[in-house]
């Protein structure tokens, strides 16, 4: 297959809740190649989206390594790791995506502020973005003039617009309808054909893994057998 | 409906802990303003209080013709005893005019407080009939003046705001030096001053006349005839007035101004209350969202909601105003100030925290509160219950 | 959009709520400037002052008149360039309007006084007619006088010798200040005392309230004040000497001590102010905890966070600060004008800046604490609702 996106080796996540240490995942090991689209299911507790925070470099494991596009992220600061997050990943998560207080196309435009493109140059990347979710004609509406699909297009546009290799999803569709959410999951489908993306999602949906190209299963922290 | 609205209240009141952000702000902003606006005006009523209790209605005043205070005022000896033999002054006992001639000079003295600006006080050379015409004016400590020599009794007043004035101190005036024998208290505006005789004072700094003289007046009709005397005298260029009225028209400015800056300092504060206090109720009836909803869901109307988002509002205003209060009582309440007076020099008072100003402070709250209180209520009754739920 | 406009916007969050705070910080700021003017008015208003001119005064109390006899002898102590002196005249305007008015010798005032400055002809005519009245030109522009005209005049210390307290002066000069300080300083009117002497009732007859001396060289104030002094200690005239500055200043003080009053009373709007606008940072940030969050998974730093919530803060009491300082300066500039220049209550320059910096700090004060809580979110719990 192609080279790796992400790898995940031998990798444990502990929490301290007061004085309790709780072991969300335990020696996983995991490889996701570039351009695959991932589904991470499990039950609740499984530590699904414990493992899809620490791919997105969102928190840090307890032990073990993780390289994400060729690079090893399980070291880095905190800053660092904010600056890794800005050019390397687009996150769509179930809820609080947008600010209300803004625009669609100003809520994608809020990752370019941290690069050094021009005032004009983001409003490109920002309509490019927007196009490619089907949204350019919704650009100045605010999120709560919006439907919910059309508000996680939005999400889906801004954690394209700088370009990331991998698209990192937590429940995407679990406050949407049947049909919204088919409408969603065939954009992320669009995305990983047609724009090389690679996506890995939670969800707790079999019908929304479908559109996956494999699931994986979690219990306990650990992965279960693969499916292909 | 009273029985709704309290209700309603209760539940409210209990869950002000839960709140006690927004709650504090109404306390405090409100707390502030009172304890301005009374501090300002216990100052005011201190001033004016000290003022008023000066002077006598059966005594007159009678000052150089066209002066308005005794420290402009200055006659000649010959108008001084032309004076007291005019009709409408009572007799003392021993038959003579009970009438006082007084001569008002400049002293200086260091401030407690300020040590390196002096401060001018007034002393006072008298006639015995100075002291028979104030009852109210009483030696507490040490002795009166000898007549014939250079000796001094000063008010309490000056003994609390002035340095060098105690008994056995020697206070330098003009190259003379005057021994302080005794401390009086008169509880008026004389507290502030320093006495000695007039004959010494006179004599120490080349003055002949009086700058004025207080006299006895006899009887209701007394004022009246002094002063067409007077007018009549071609020798006598004099002013008669009523001792206390003089002593009152005194503060007018003093009150006027502060009154001015008390006024102004209060509404733009008071107006600042109750933009904190709108946000405030504003903020805890979003907070009380989902339970104000949930009631008028349950079938509680409009109106007991409005009535206690208003009773919460006035509590806090009037908790704040009580805690306003207090702390200017206990920071201001009898705090020995002086200022300048109408001659130039220091008068002393004490700040008056009265049960009037107390009350006034209290409307000033209530009003805030409930201005502070109304529009987030009416919000609070008028609003779709659903559009509430749905702020949550 | 900017890091700025996403700032704006997400003030606008809860519009009533940021309007009524943003009126509160307008409100303390109005108090503020008002209240540091007065102060200043008060307490410093006479630092252009400087040292190069004295004031001597009776010992006692500047109420006391001191002969003018002593004019020679002041002229003979070294380090005098030139002796001038004026006198109290207390007069009023129409009925109750109380004027700052002098009685002098205008050509010796003149010589004191370069900062005023008024043409030659004017200041003839002043020494020329005995009734002449020269005045400021602050206060000819508030009540309208014109060269020329006889402007009647109350005194309420003096009456004429015929026992009226009605006076009345020929305006024969209108005088300016030479920079803007001393053009703040024209409320004033002089008229003769050689006049007034001769012409009122009860007559200081030879004496006037002070004499000011100027100096040859500033440095030698102390010691010309000391040996002015000596020279007529334990005389009947005992005087107090001292400079310009430092006579404004003991005048001030013997009202009492207004910069604690005033400090008293922006202590308790200043507290109320924090806790009101820090209870507003403090919502704004706690309903936005999961927003913050999803600014952190965008890649904004830590600090960057940090950073918007201080920006908002900033921007609040800026934008309030700056509207309550200008309705200060606008409504002290109304008074001032509404009283002839009496009380000079606009705005300097100093004023604003301790006004910016009292911005500054209430800035970090209400949004330090809401800001360090952004700053150490952790993303995965905000977002799990945690």
């Amino acid at each position: 297959m192609s080279e790796s996106m992400v790898e995940v080796r031998n990798v444990t996540k502990v929490y301290e809740r007061g004085k309790q240490k709780v072991e969300v995942l335990h020696r996983l090991n995991l490889e996701i190649p570039k351009g695959d689209f991932v589904a991470l299911m499990g039950p609740s507790g499984s530590g699904k989206t414990t493992l899809l925070n620490l791919i997105g470099g969102l928190d840090q494991p307890t032990g073990g390594e993780i390289v994400v596009g060729g690079s090893r992220i399980d070291q880095l600061g905190s800053g660092a790791l904010a600056h890794w997050r800005a050019h390397n990943i687009g996150f769509v998560f179930q809820f609080y995506n947008l600010m209300p207080v803004l625009t669609a196309e100003a809520n994608v435009e809020l990752p370019l502020l941290l690069t050094r493109l021009s005032a004009a140059q983001r409003r490109k990347n920002v309509a490019v973005a927007l196009e490619v979710v089907g949204l350019a004609d919704r650009a100045k509406h605010k999120p709560k003039e919006l439907s919910g699909g059309q508000e996680q297009r939005v999400a889906i546009a801004r954690a394209l617009v700088s370009d990331p290799q991998l698209l990192v999803c937590d429940e995407p569709t679990g406050d949407l309808d049947r049909k919204t959410a088919g409408e969603i999951l065939g954009l992320l489908q669009v995305l990983n054909r047609e724009h090389a993306k690679t996506i890995v999602m939670v969800t707790h949906d079999p019908k929304a893994a479908e559109f996956a190209r494999r699931t994986l299963h979690l219990e306990k922290g650990q992965l279960l057998e693969q499916a292909a | 409906m009273l029985a709704q609205a309290l209700a309603i209240t209760g539940l409210g009141i209990r869950s002000i802990p839960e709140r006690w952000a927004p709650s504090l702000v109404i306390v405090v902003g409100l707390a502030g303003v009172v304890a301005v606006f009374t501090a300002l005006l216990a100052m005011a009523a201190g001033f004016d209080s000290t003022l008023k209790a000066t002077g006598r209605s059966d005594a007159a005043l009678i000052l150089r013709g066209g002066s308005d205070a005794e420290l402009n005022s200055a006659f000649d000896r010959d108008s001084t005893d032309l004076i007291k033999e005019e009709p409408g002054i009572a007799a003392a006992a021993d038959g003579k005019p009970l009438a006082s001639a007084e001569l008002m000079v400049i002293a200086e003295l260091v401030r407690k407080d300020d040590v390196r600006n002096g401060a001018n006080i007034t002393l006072r050379g008298v006639e015995p009939a100075g002291f028979a015409l104030r009852p109210q004016l009483k030696i507490v400590a040490g002795r009166n003046f000898t007549p014939g020599l250079r000796e001094l009794i000063v008010g309490q007043g000056v003994l609390k705001q002035f340095q060098g004035a105690q008994i056995g101190d020697v206070v330098r005036m003009r190259g003379s030096q005057w021994q302080v024998v005794g401390v009086f208290a008169s509880g008026d505006a004389h507290d502030s001053e320093m006495w000695a005789d007039i004959n010494v004072a006179r004599s120490t700094f080349g003055r002949t006349g009086s700058s004025s003289v207080l006299a006895a007046l006899d009887g209701p009709g007394g004022l009246e005839r002094l002063k067409s005397a007077v007018a009549a005298e071609p020798r006598l260029t004099l002013d008669v007035l009523r001792e206390q009225d003089y002593f009152s028209g005194q503060t007018k400015q003093f009150r006027q101004t502060i009154g001015f800056l008390a006024g102004i300092v209060t509404a733009i504060m008071a107006l600042g209350a109750v933009f904190a206090a709108l946000n405030s109720t504003y903020a805890a009836v979003a907070a009380r969202g989902k339970e104000i909803a949930t009631l008028r869901a349950i079938g509680f109307g409009g109106f007991p909601v409005v009535v206690s988002v208003m009773i919460e509002a006035l509590l806090l205003s009037l908790a704040g105003a009580v805690l306003g209060a207090i702390t200017a009582y206990l920071l201001f309440n009898n705090l020995s100030v002086s200022t300048l007076g109408q001659n130039f020099t220091q008068v002393v008072f004490d700040f008056k925290v009265t049960p009037q100003l107390v009350a006034r402070g209290l409307v000033i709250a209530v009003v805030i509160g409930m201005v502070g209180g109304l529009l987030p209520a009416l919000r609070a009754a008028r609003l779709p219950v659903t559009t509430m739920l749905r702020e949550q | 959009m900017t890091r700025a406009g996403f700032v704006i916007a997400n003030l606008f969050r809860k519009r009533t709520r940021t309007i009524l705070t943003l009126l509160s910080v307008i409100m303390a700021f109005l108090l503020f400037g008002l209240l540091q003017s007065v102060n200043t008015v008060f307490n410093a208003g006479s630092d252009f002052v400087g040292a190069a001119r004295l004031i001597v005064q009776a010992r006692v109390s500047f109420t006391q008149p001191l002969p003018i006899s002593m004019l020679p002898k002041l002229e003979a102590v070294p380090g005098v360039s030139r002796v001038a002196y004026q006198s109290w005249f207390g007069g009023v305007w129409q009925e109750n309007t109380p004027l700052i008015m002098f009685s002098l010798d205008p050509q010796r005032y003149r010589d004191v006084y370069p900062e005023y400055v008024m043409p030659d002809a004017q200041w003839q005519a002043f020494e020329r007619t005995r009734t002449a009245m020269i005045v400021g030109r602050q206060l000819a522009d508030q009540y309208g006088w014109k060269i020329g005209q006889k402007v009647p005049i109350n005194s309420n210390i003096y009456p004429q010798k015929n026992g009226s307290k009605a006076w009345a002066f020929d305006l024969v000069g209108i005088f300016d200040g030479k920079d803007e300080e001393w053009k703040k300083r024209t409320n004033l009117a002089f008229i003769q005392q050689d006049y007034f002497d001769e012409a009122n009732q009860f007559g200081l007859k030879g004496r006037i309230n002070f004499f000011i001396l100027k100096l040859i060289d500033s440095k030698d104030a102390e010691r010309i004040s000391r040996t002015v002094d000596a020279m007529f200690e334990n005389s009947p005239d005992e005087t107090k000497t001292m400079t310009e500055k430092d006579f404004n200043i003991s005048f001030v003080k013997q009202i009492g001590d207004i910069g604690l009053i005033v400090r008293w009373i922006l202590f308790a709007v200043f507290f109320t102010l924090l806790l009101v606008v820090g209870n507003t940072m403090a919502q704004s940030v706690r309903e936005r905890v999961p927003e913050l969050a999803v600014l952190k998974t965008l890649g904004f730093s830590d600090a960057s966070v940090l950073g918007f919530v201080l920006a908002e803060a900033f921007t609040l009491v800026l934008v309030g600060g700056l509207l309550g300082l200008l309705l200060a300066s606008i409504a002290g500039a109304m008074v001032e004008r509404g009283t002839g220049g009496q009380f000079q209550l606009s705005l300097d320059l100093r004023v604003w800046l301790i006004g910016i910096v009292a911005i500054v700090l209430m800035s970090l004060a209400v949004g330090l604490l809401p800001a360090l809580r952004a700053r150490r979110l952790k993303i995965v719990d905000a977002l799990a609702g945690r």
